[in-house]
């Protein structure tokens, strides 16, 4: 009932509004016009009043005009039909003879996403655009902009492009700045400068602008000298004076509001990570104050932890302490993480940073005990044998650790340290009473610890310990990481002590200094988006914008090859690269991390004594570095020629090839070598262009199929092939990640053809960083089908120990051309009368390299395109041909070629349309090919 | 590259305007703004950005609004945080303060505002001065208002044909001295953030020339036996020339009418903090807690520091404090946790003392107490700690008036912490 009363009262509501808003009294209107925005503002639905209320927009109130438009832009879109009644009203307001009504009238007519005011956009805009005063010509330079989003094509057809370029040299500041925004809202392409002297000439005119008050216009010109800076030579002056104006505006940006400071900070982060440079010496700037945000305070830390070097060490620490005994739990935890990254960072400081822990740990502060545990085992790994004195004062707190990552850390430092603790066994045994209650992460750790004890202490340790942790893991857990590394341990202790022992015990790899650097090829994209929400987020704008707002952006690559210092730095950096791909970098799992390397770890040392052990023929094939020659030429031997090479140990994959090859190959002139040799056998993976195998069946270059970004740093790129009267799908994995990769796997989704894999992929990992594996995977036709648009899309599915990627590709259709389509005269001319005209297809195709008739037949026929007839009809060729899909459809087509003439009249039939327009262009295709 | 859609919110997350600026994504995008927020800081990942689904969040709080501008884009974010700065400012400067009633009380003229300080996403004139002459509380006559040509010219901070009786410039340099002091007493960090704030009647459009004691002007000029200032970092208003500075360091400009900030610096100094703190606290458990602070002044005799107030936090749970002190009063402000000492006038050369004594209950509670580092606030006039001065002030008008500047210094605290024991 209430609600029914509720609606008589707004139903009365409105016809009062009604009534007024139909009054002659202008004040009256007016004030009415008010009550409704009034109740638009919060929300009511007034848009029953849309024809009274546009009967106002005619009036010379500007305060009211500008109130009917603002309803008109909200409720536009509900009532299109009634929004046509304004356009009359817009057209004469952009005639008025006051620059504020035209400009008000333009401004709002583009804000209606309505197709049918669109339309009548046009001529007002064009007018606007011209206008005589720059207020309604720098809102007409936004207008354009607007219409772009509704409909390009229109903006395209009408020219506003061109009038919009033309603004970019009106006299009014305002309108060339607006004419600039609309455009790169347009076309988001800045011009590619390449040279140094351009690139400088660019920064001497931006370097003023740091000394602008508004931090947007800082923040943007910090941003494209970051990016001519790569244009320059590093070494120069140049650029160390630039690098030097840079650090002052960036520290002033620490002055302005909270907000603006968390945007300069995240910024900051990638600077100093990109040119440590420009900072290092503004370590004091970072401190923490007690009044900073908390989001100002963290992203502080993280810088001041960037900024850490052996000289500035004892004043990060102080303050680490400090920070460490404040409230905020976060806050102090990252603190304490921070002293522990610190002591891992400068060797000379390590001392001092345990000894901080300590006295942490002494406070008995729950959080801040657990926290430094775990960093604790960090800095065990880092000095191994040096703080171990400390382990005695670390177990007095075993109890107070209820966090999963504490708990593991502690027992993995138990694991690690088992000869020295004398009660070793009786801590382990305290955890594993509980173990079904712990977290995997624990349970994973405490198994190893309990193995490692008892290669350790064979004697001292009780074997029921052992074997109960053994049981436990294997017969009693759903957890098949734990059930597996379970049964690895068991095998390998049950069979071979010694080579458990080469495992569990093995060296561990160092673990990096740096920690959370962001991978070289997304910091220089992020580069390019200081200041914009990629910069914040640190993500690429791809992960988290749609549409043509994502493109991608790059730092301008150095022309500077013939340049000795430009090739030095580049070689240099390569270098680092490399090192640091041999360390492994801390992530926020930790645990997991180590739990890792006690398996994968040894694996390039000991793996072969292992394999021999178990009696395995295929000693080289997980060797990390293996013999390039041999490998490329046993799998080119194997496949395309097969000859007898095929009983190479490598005989139990003889369709798979794997070449395996290091971004800085020790003997480039030997890889040169093998491209000369076999580049045309297109096993090479460097060379480009268009690729024959040995039947020379066309092949395109292999594209990028998954990006090293989206691929969380596996880039796999690709192509198909025919060879041997198969399909075959070529790739390259690529590993750009900072750490190996392994268990990599390929399915394929449902497709027009039933492309399935013939036999699973198989690539021997672990793909170490820079590493490229090329690869070959035969495919049937028999898997299941599913008709895809276009029908030539395959969608692919990757599968790594990271993460599962999903792709789309396409196969083109001559791929699918089988050799068996060779049709006599007689059953050509039957076909082709069967089928209607309607599905004829004609076309001009081009010879491009002006073949002969047999040259171009043989060509098409090496991709199974056959010729079944030629004849000569009033001086033309006549060629009739016809292909034959793997899933039967049949293709018909009439090639009439004109002497010395290059177009060829090509026309098609089939039964299945869908199929004839990709026949024509992979005729295209094929003719175009070299 | 920028925003779609600005949001004035009150304290529940409740919409009080909006305006949407591309129409590219629904406007009720921000019924979760709130929830969002909260969930955030829950997770203790409370940032003024934020996204939701394709949506991302920019938002800064003032007073007892939130300022929202939401986005689909990879957008400019730091152009929209200080879009939305000088959106607050251009709100303060016609309703005087920006709140929750007066964006209620005027919304005709926000949405007014909204129309002209944005298009499309594109900032585009935010000038409240500018915008005063054609957007105002009073109804108009259509005849009567036109684009002021300020708005789109190069000088667009400057309406034509002013005319005061009195041609007259005020300058005032303030200097707010950041200061970190470990709790042992070493100085973390000692910074000057300085401001030169004008105040400008002149008629016409006048051309001036600002002449300070800019270490490296006199370099460049080889007057090296003045003795000059070294500014770190210098920022300006847009009216200043940048490509002049940058070439000669000459400060030349059309000013704004009226008050506004010429331009603002940085330096760090190696100066000795002009107000020091040294401070002892004691703290018996379960029963008392006693203070002596001892404050001393280490500029020059002959200056004086007004309106001292030293800031010292107290637990929350202390109560009767009894103080005593050679010079000032003590408050105690249980509400900030923290007791305040003022002294009217502090000369230079000098040094007070400050003994305090309050109870504490005899059940301590389980929480960590935070401890805030005392804070200084004070008032020194006609004295710069950089030593900064400004040497001349040149104004030419082609009408050929004289025109007398007036320069004021002053130097203040600005973060001045220093951290207890």
């Amino acid at each position: 009932m209430a609600a029914m009363y509720e609606a008589e009262a707004k139903k009365g509501e409105i016809y009062e509004l009604k009534a007024e808003l139909n009054s002659d009294k202008r004040d009256r209107k007016k004030e009415a016009v008010k009550k409704v925005i009034a109740s638009m503002t919060v929300g009511k639905d007034v848009s029953q009043l849309f024809p009274d209320v546009v009967n106002c927009m005619q009036t010379d109130n500007l305060e009211l005009k500008k109130l009917v438009y603002l309803y008109l832009m909200n409720y536009a879109k509900t009532q299109p039909e009634m929004a046509i009644l304004a356009v009359n009203t817009f057209a004469k307001d952009c005639n008025d003879p006051n620059p504020l009504i035209r400009a008000l009238a333009v401004r709002t007519m583009g804000c209606i996403r309505v197709d049918k005011i669109t339309e009548h956009l046009c001529e007002p805009l064009r007018k606007c655009l011209k206008d005589e005063d720059p207020y309604v010509r720098k809102t007409a330079a936004v207008c354009v902009a607007k219409l772009y989003d509704i409909n390009q094509q229109l903006v395209d057809d009408q020219g506003f492009l061109d009038m919009l370029r033309d603004l970019l040299s009106d006299s009014n500041p305002m309108v060339v700045a607006n004419a600039v925004a609309a455009l790169s809202e347009i076309a988001e392409q800045s011009p590619q400068t390449k040279d140094d002297k351009e690139a400088q000439s660019v920064c001497e005119r931006i370097t003023p602008r740091l000394a602008h008050a508004n931090a947007a216009v800082v923040l943007s010109a910090v941003k494209v000298l970051m990016k001519f800076l790569e244009l320059i030579d590093q070494h120069s002056e140049f650029v160390q004076n630039l690098h030097r104006k840079l650090a002052p505006p960036l520290v002033t940006l620490l002055s302005a509001e909270p907000e603006i400071q968390y945007v300069a900070l995240r910024n900051i982060n990638l600077i100093v990570q990109k040119r440590p440079d420009i900072l290092k010496n503004e370590m004091k700037v970072f401190f923490v104050k007690y009044n900073d945000p908390i989001y100002v305070k963290l992203e502080k830390l993280d810088i001041m932890i960037r900024l850490t070097n052996a000289t500035n060490i004892a004043q990060v620490l102080a303050e680490l302490k400090e920070y460490a005994t404040e409230v905020d739990v976060d806050f102090v935890r990252k603190s304490v993480r921070a002293i522990g990254r610190c002591a891992i960072k400068v060797e000379q400081a390590a001392e001092r940073c345990v000894s901080t822990l300590i006295d942490l740990i002494q406070t008995k502060v729950n959080y801040v005990v657990q926290e430094a545990i775990v960093v604790i085992k960090d800095i065990f790994r880092k000095y191994p044998n040096k703080y171990e004195s400390i382990i005695a004062t670390l177990c007095e707190n075993l109890d107070s650790l209820d966090e999963p990552e504490a708990r593991a850390s502690m027992i993995w430092i138990i694991g690690e340290y088992a000869e020295r603790i004398d009660n070793a066994d009786e801590l382990l045994e305290g955890f594993l009473d509980g173990f079904k209650d712990e977290n995997s992460q624990v349970q994973l750790q405490l198994l190893t610890a309990i193995v490692k004890l008892f290669l350790k202490k064979p004697t001292e340790t009780p074997q029921e310990l052992v074997t109960r942790v053994l049981t436990l893991v294997t017969q009693e857990t759903d957890n098949p990481d734990l059930r597996d590394r379970g049964y690895i341990y068991w095998r390998l202790l049950s069979t071979d002590p010694k080579a458990a022992k080469e495992v569990v015990l093995a060296e561990k790899p160092l673990i990096s200094e740096e920690t959370d650097l962001l991978e070289p090829t997304l910091l220089d994209e992020l580069i390019c988006h200081i200041g914009t929400l990629a910069s914040v987020y640190h993500k690429p704008p791809n992960a988290f914008v749609e549409g043509r707002h994502s493109l991608k952006k790059n730092l301008p690559l150095r022309s500077g090859d013939d340049d000795d210092g430009a090739g030095q730095d580049m070689l240099s950096s390569n270098h680092q690269q490399q090192q640091q791909q041999q360390t492994v970098v801390i992530g926020a799992n930790v645990g997991s991390l180590i739990d890792d390397f006690d398996i994968l770890g040894p694996m390039p040392t000991t793996q072969q004594t292992i394999t021999n052990n178990m009696g395995q023929a295929q000693p080289r094939a997980a060797s990390a570095v293996p013999n390039l020659l041999d490998d490329e030429l046993s799998s080119i031997l194997a496949i395309d020629s097969n000859i007898g090479g095929a009983q190479t140990p490598q005989s139990q994959i003889p369709i798979m090839t794997t070449a395996t090859s290091f971004p800085i190959n020790p003997a480039p002139k030997s890889a040169n070598l093998l491209d000369d040799l076999f580049g045309d056998l297109n096993l090479g993976g460097g060379s480009s262009g268009l690729l024959y195998s040995g039947s020379s069946a066309f092949v395109l270059p292999k594209e990028i199929w998954l990006s090293a970004q989206k691929g969380k740093g596996l880039e796999v790129s690709g192509t198909f092939a025919r060879r041997n009267n198969q399909i075959v799908m070529e790739m390259d994995f690529f590993n750009k990640a900072l750490q190996p990769m392994s268990d990599l796997a390929l399915q394929l989704n449902r497709n027009s053809f039933g492309l399935t894999p013939a036999q699973p992929l198989q690539v021997t990992t672990p793909l170490f960083p820079n590493q490229n594996v090329s690869t070959q995977l035969v495919l049937n036709t028999n898997g299941p089908m599913m008709k895809m648009e276009p029908l030539t899309t395959l969608q692919v599915a990757i599968k790594n120990n990271v993460d599962v990627f999903y792709f789309a590709c396409t196969v083109p259709i001559h791929i699918y051309f089988t050799q068996d389509s060779e049709t006599d005269k007689m059953a050509f001319v039957q076909s082709w009368q069967d089928i209607p005209e309607s599905n004829e297809i004609k076309h001009q195709l081009q010879n491009v390299h002006g073949l002969s008739i047999d040259d171009l037949q043989n060509k098409l026929c090496s991709n199974n395109i056959h010729t079944v007839t030629r004849t000569i009809i009033e001086q033309k060729e006549m060629l009739y041909q016809a292909m034959k899909l793997t899933n039967g459809i049949v293709v018909l087509a009439e090639l009439k070629i004109t002497p010395g003439n290059r177009t060829i009249a090509f026309s098609l039939k089939t039964k299945v349309p869908d199929v004839a327009k990709l026949v024509v262009q992979a005729y295209e295709l094929i003719l175009g090919s070299n | 590259m920028s925003a779609s859609a600005i949001y004035i919110l009150d304290m529940k997350g409740k919409v009080l305007i909006s305006r949407n600026y591309r129409g590219d994504i629904e406007m009720n995008v921000i019924e979760k703004f709130m929830q969002l927020l909260l969930e955030k800081e829950d997770e203790s990942q409370l940032s003024p950005i934020f996204q939701h689904g394709d949506v991302a969040f920019v938002y800064i709080k003032y007073n007892n609004v939130y300022l929202v501008c939401t986005t689909k884009i990879n957008a400019n974010v730091i152009m929209v945080l200080s879009f939305l700065y000088k959106c607050v400012r251009v709100f303060c400067e016609y309703f005087k303060e920006l709140e929750e009633e007066s964006i209620r009380d005027n919304f005709v003229i926000v949405y007014e505002l909204l129309d002209e300080l944005m298009d499309f996403g594109f900032p585009q004139s935010t000038d409240s001065k500018i915008l005063q002459e054609y957007i105002t509380q009073e109804g108009h006559k259509l005849e009567e208002v036109r684009p002021p040509p300020a708005l789109t010219q190069t000088v667009s901070w400057r309406s034509d044909g002013l005319k005061y009786r009195k041609n007259e410039v005020f300058l005032d340099v303030i200097e707010s001295v950041n200061l970190l002091v470990s709790s042992n007493g070493n100085v973390l960090r000692s910074e000057i953030n300085g401001a030169i704030k004008m105040r400008v009647y002149l008629s016409g459009m006048p051309e001036l020339r600002l002449g300070l004691n800019d270490k490296i002007l006199f370099e460049t000029t080889g007057r090296t036996k003045n003795k000059g200032v070294e500014l770190e970092d210098v920022k300006f208003h847009q009216c200043v020339r940048l490509s002049r500075f940058e070439n000669d360091r000459t400060i030349s400009f059309v000013p704004p009418d009226g008050e506004f900030e010429l331009m603002s610096y940085r330096l760090n100094t190696q100066v000795k903090p002009l107000i020091w703190i040294e401070s002892s606290i004691e703290k018996h458990s379960h029963s008392r807690v006693e203070y002596m602070i001892k404050a001393k002044s280490q500029f020059k005799r002959r200056s004086t520091a007004n309106n001292v107030e030293i800031i010292i936090s107290v637990p929350s749970d202390a109560d009767t404090g009894r103080f005593k002190t050679t010079s000032g009063a003590v408050k105690y402000v249980p509400e900030k946790n923290s007791m305040i000492w003022s002294i009217k006038s502090f000369p230079g050369g000098k040094e007070f003392l400050m003994r305090a004594h309050f109870k504490l209950p005899s059940v301590q509670s389980q929480d960590l107490e935070a401890k805030p580092p005392i804070q200084v606030k004070f008032e020194i006039p006609y004295f710069t700690t950089s030593g900064i001065q400004v040497r001349y002030l040149k104004i030419i008008e082609k009408s050929g008036y004289q025109a007398l500047p007036w320069v004021r210094y002053i130097t203040q605290n600005g973060d001045y912490q220093i951290r207890t024991q």
